[in-house]
């Protein structure tokens, strides 16, 4: 049990590092595809037990949260402009 | 005077870069001839939905090439040192990752420059070899243009070209392919999925058919490759041609499958260090190789999900269309097809007009490689479309990347483009009458 919680422990706090260094992208698609991505992936396997498998999960998103800093930087250095429907919401907020 | 001139044009370009970004510099004016006059589009950049011209290279995949361009930057061909062997490690990896993805060894991947070069290597390449014995190629004429004038190069050589036709639906009658065979008949080259119109060929069956007779199939599958399962053993492939840009990997990189049992030997393009089984000499880009790797594992990974959401935003594109418009009718196969490929003609409308007016939605009425010419598409005629709705397609590609909001509103926006064309269209008007304009005579001579 003890086990468990360190495990979901982990888990959210990988979850919300990974959902934070996301938003940083500042190319529209590649945001929103990290965040939808990073979010689906969580929830598919949010009631997972098996502790091997969420060994692996966690594995997975330790490996994928560097990733995503480094191009969400790279993101940042190498901007494109904005696209048509984000000044759309942009007007309308 | 040249001093002034570049100042000059320096500066504008940093106050161009400050008022289109805040944090960074824009992408082209960090890198490019500063003083290219850039067009001020307030509203914002276009969406882009043209994934079947290319794609957006993935950030996983642009991470794993990076150390590739500024630290190992040996010549995976260098034997005699440590710079080398880092770059042939990762190359030889990359080789795994492409060859995990269609079911293949290693060994049978060949690396190219893209699915143009694959494409001419297998057609080319197996017909040449061969040539002694065997004189006949079989294709069809929705192939892309790269198998399709290869075959006319064929044709010059004294080869006898079958260019099978398909059916309306875009797809092959397995009956004409039968018939088409001859006990010369060297290779038959039928692509995966179409460009286009996004149609999938029954490759299973031709597969089969092909091995049964020891004629060699060679595949165009840019499109397919990491969006569909492929099975090179389960599909009896002999060749299959890929693509790095088609799925989100680098431009300019692509591989070629060519099978080792049993063994089907080509007749290099290209003359020069034997690289590649000498089937292709020149350095390989280890940069782009490790790209093409990288993108092939996370299309094996993501397959599922991708196609899952690539459908889900394909039907809710063309719902949106559909529901709204009338006389739109889609074009190809539409349960035999690649979901993320959308081909609509409009009816009444001409297409370039509706790609001038639906200017912030990058989109294309066909292939690129024919996109400046105003004939229309040959695949289109191929499937037997009129004249006037070939010249009234256009082809929406959905990605990876694609959200639910650029669909709808490059829905919205064509729905309301097509009204106002519509509007203006004396044929249109024609047609609310009543009038079947077919059975007009347009010239009086």
């Amino acid at each position: 049990m003890a086990a468990a919680q360190v495990h979901r422990m982990k888990m959210l706090s990988l979850y919300r590092e990974m959902l934070r260094e996301a938003q940083k992208f500042t190319g529209y698609n590649y945001r929103m595809y990290a965040v939808r991505r990073i979010q689906d992936a969580f929830r598919e396997n949010k009631s997972e037990t098996n502790p091997e498998l969420i060994e692996g999960y966690i594995k997975k998103a330790q490996d994928n949260l560097p990733i995503i800093r480094r191009q969400a930087t790279i993101s940042q250095l190498y901007t494109e402009p904005k696209l048509v429907i984000e000044s759309d919401t942009a007007k309308k907020s | 005077m040249m001093t002034t001139l570049v100042r000059r044009s320096l500066g504008s370009a940093w106050r161009s870069s400050s008022v289109l970004s805040v944090n960074g510099v824009d992408a082209r004016q960090a890198s490019t001839i500063p003083n290219v006059k850039e067009e001020k589009n307030l509203e914002g950049r276009a969406l882009y939905l043209d994934a079947q011209s290319t794609t957006p290279l993935d950030p996983r995949v642009m991470d794993a090439m990076m150390p590739y361009s500024v630290a190992y930057y040996g010549n995976p061909h260098s034997r005699t040192h440590s710079y080398g062997w880092e770059s042939d490690d990762a190359v030889e990896h990359a080789r795994k990752q492409v060859a995990n993805l269609i079911g293949a060894d290693a060994r049978e991947i060949i690396f190219t420059s893209g699915a143009t070069e694959s494409n001419n290597i297998s057609v080319k390449g197996t017909a040449r070899f061969y040539k002694s014995k065997k004189k006949h190629v079989i294709t069809t004429q929705t192939e892309h243009k790269c198998v399709l004038d290869s075959c006319r190069v064929l044709e010059g050589e004294g080869f006898d070209i079958t260019y099978l036709p398909v059916k309306p639906n875009g797809i092959i009658d397995l009956k004409e392919l039968e018939a088409a065979f001859r006990p010369d008949t060297v290779l038959c080259s039928i692509m995966a999925i179409n460009n286009e119109i996004g149609v999938k060929q029954p490759m299973k069956q031709i597969g089969e058919m092909c091995r049964s007779r020891k004629v060699f199939f060679h595949t165009d599958a840019a499109q397919a490759v990491g969006k569909i399962p492929v099975d090179v053993n389960d599909m009896k492939i002999d060749l299959m041609s890929i693509s790095g840009h088609k799925i989100y990997g680098p431009k300019g990189i692509g591989a070629l499958y060519v099978r080792r049992r049993p063994r089907v030997r080509v007749e290099a393009l290209q003359s020069g260090g034997g690289q590649e089984r000498g089937m292709r000499s020149g350095t390989l880009p280890a940069p782009l190789v490790v790209g093409l790797g990288a993108a092939c594992e996370v299309s094996q990974q993501e397959m599922e999900y991708d196609h899952k959401r690539i459908s889900a935003l394909s039907e809710r594109l063309i719902h949106k269309i559909t529901s709204e418009l009338p006389d739109v009718i889609r074009n190809g196969d539409p349960d035999e097809t690649y979901p993320g490929c959308v081909n609509l003609s409009f009816a009444y409308v001409e297409g370039e007009s509706l790609l001038m007016a639906l200017k912030d939605v990058a989109l294309s009425s066909g292939s690129a490689c024919t996109s400046a010419s105003l004939e229309p598409s040959y695949v289109l005629r191929a499937i037997g479309a009129q004249e006037d709705l070939a010249h009234s397609s256009i082809r929406f590609g959905i990605s990876r990347f694609t959200t639910e909001e650029e669909v709808d509103y490059t829905a919205e926006k064509c729905v309301h483009e097509v009204t106002q064309l519509r509007e203006m269209s004396p044929l249109w008007e024609m047609v609310q009458e009543g009038i079947d304009i077919s059975k007009i005579k347009w010239t009086q001579h």
